[in-house]
């Protein structure tokens, strides 16, 4: 039967463990926007060779599963020889699989400026370079928050997958706490619980956010 | 990397290849009839009916499918609720698709022009008649692209049910890299081939739209 305190219980493990599930997909998001933002910047170029470098890059990271994903960087970093630590892996693995969405994301808002935008501003007589710090690019970030947080939600919830190679964040907090408790229908409806609240709370950021942008 | 390893475990991979498309197909068929369902009784339900659901898709939405899958293979025993790990994952997986599949249902509906479903209700056509011949065929085709996209995710979350023990293909891949130490080779190569296997399957779902779609497109 349902046991109300050892669900009760299974928070303050499972909050602790939380700490772990932020790390991973805010830094993963962090760097994502950053590679997405190289990656875009293939993506407008006029050479077609970077432009079809950045169309495998989403395409391969787009066409894979996460967790697949994940075990190829997982065994592949000491393979070349590099011994870290599983949640850098899980970082790396995190922050390119986003910036593949986050580069389309930021494609998709650039495009949907009207031409009009950059038109105006070289006839007004401001060099490519401005048109685009001062005209293109914050209209772009403007139009793409709502996505983005939405990508960030997107990011936590798969970020559960990391437990399998053994970072302690939410998910695996969880399946060591029903492993000790023999209760796991408490465990993970604690964990399921927190992850809902996580994402609740930027779902709210993003309304804001949304709100506070809109021209 | 000795290739031998393929002739020797490729039947298992084969197997596993196997039953990722039944999860995927079994997975979408049911995923998207329940999201229908909840689709059109949001659509006439009273206002609890269309607030339970809402709390469904919110839930379901808020949650990682890893997570939902350990509650239902793990946790479903404690309240009766045992099944295999194919069950299990069928049904997850048809849980978790639900309330995205009805998302996209819910905004076909709601471009299914008024005029029609007006009319449909001038010419005295009962409520169920409308929805049949109606929305159904109208909403139906509206929703093609997003629904074709949405079951190509779908294919990317069969691999999560390896971690419930239903053996398909990253089932079976890991069971090879374990048996022979070709951790890297064979994850590796599961990525490429799953790869090229979306790029099939989004293209198809192109063609598909493309033919369904067909008389949307004016003629030149």
């Amino acid at each position: 039967m349902f046991s109300l305190s050892s669900f009760l219980d299974a928070f303050w493990p499972l909050t602790m463990a939380a700490r772990y599930t932020l790390l991973v997909s805010g830094l993963g998001i962090a760097l994502g926007l950053v590679i997405g933002a190289f990656v875009c910047v293939l993506a407008l170029s006029k050479s077609r060779v970077w432009r079809t470098v950045a169309a495998v890059w989403v395409s391969y990271l787009r066409g894979v599963p996460m967790l697949v994903q994940l075990l190829v960087v997982f065994f592949l970093l000491p393979v070349i020889g590099i011994d870290v630590p599983a949640i850098v892996g899980a970082v790396v693995t995190t922050a390119i699989v986003a910036s593949a969405y986050i580069s389309e994301i930021w494609r998709g808002a650039i495009m949907a400026l009207p031409k009009g935008q950059t038109e105006a501003a070289i006839a007004i007589g401001m060099r490519p370079r401005d048109s685009w710090t001062r005209i293109i690019l914050p209209q772009a970030v403007a139009l793409s928050i709502p996505q983005l947080i939405n990508e960030l939600i997107l990011l936590v919830k798969a970020s559960s997958l990391v437990s399998v190679v053994g970072v302690m964040e939410i998910t695996r907090a969880s399946q060591a706490q029903a492993g000790v408790t023999f209760r796991p229908l408490e465990a993970y409806l604690a964990a399921a619980c927190l992850y809902l609240a996580i994402n609740l709370c930027l779902a709210a950021l993003g309304r804001w956010l949304e709100h506070r942008m809109a021209v | 990397m000795d290739l031998s390893i393929f002739t020797e475990y490729g039947p298992r991979l084969l197997a596993g290849f196997r039953l990722t498309i039944i999860c995927w197909l079994l997975g979408t068929v049911f995923g998207a009839a329940l999201g229908l369902l909840i689709a059109v009784a949001q659509r006439y339900g009273g206002r609890s009916v269309r607030w339970a659901l809402q709390t469904y898709i919110e839930l379901i939405r808020g949650t990682p499918f890893l997570v939902q899958l350990f509650l239902l293979y793990y946790g479903g025993p404690m309240i009766g609720l045992r099944l295999d790990p194919l069950p299990a994952g069928l049904l997850g997986l048809t849980i978790y698709g639900s309330p995205y599949f009805a998302e996209i249902f819910r905004s076909a509906f709601r471009a299914v022009p008024p005029g029609l479903i007006e009319a449909g209700r001038a010419i005295g056509m009962t409520e169920l008649a409308i929805v049949r011949r109606i929305l159904l065929p109208v909403g139906l085709v509206s929703a093609l692209p997003a629904l074709i996209n949405f079951s190509i995710i779908l294919t990317k979350e069969t691999v999560i049910l390896s971690i419930i023990t239903v053996p398909e293909i990253m089932y079976q891949t890991q069971y090879m890299a374990t048996m022979t130490f070709t951790f890297l080779e064979g994850y590796f190569t599961l990525a490429l081939f799953f790869w090229a296997f979306v790029e099939v399957i989004s293209r198809l779902g192109r063609r598909l739209e493309r033919r369904i779609t067909r008389h949307l497109i004016e003629r030149t």
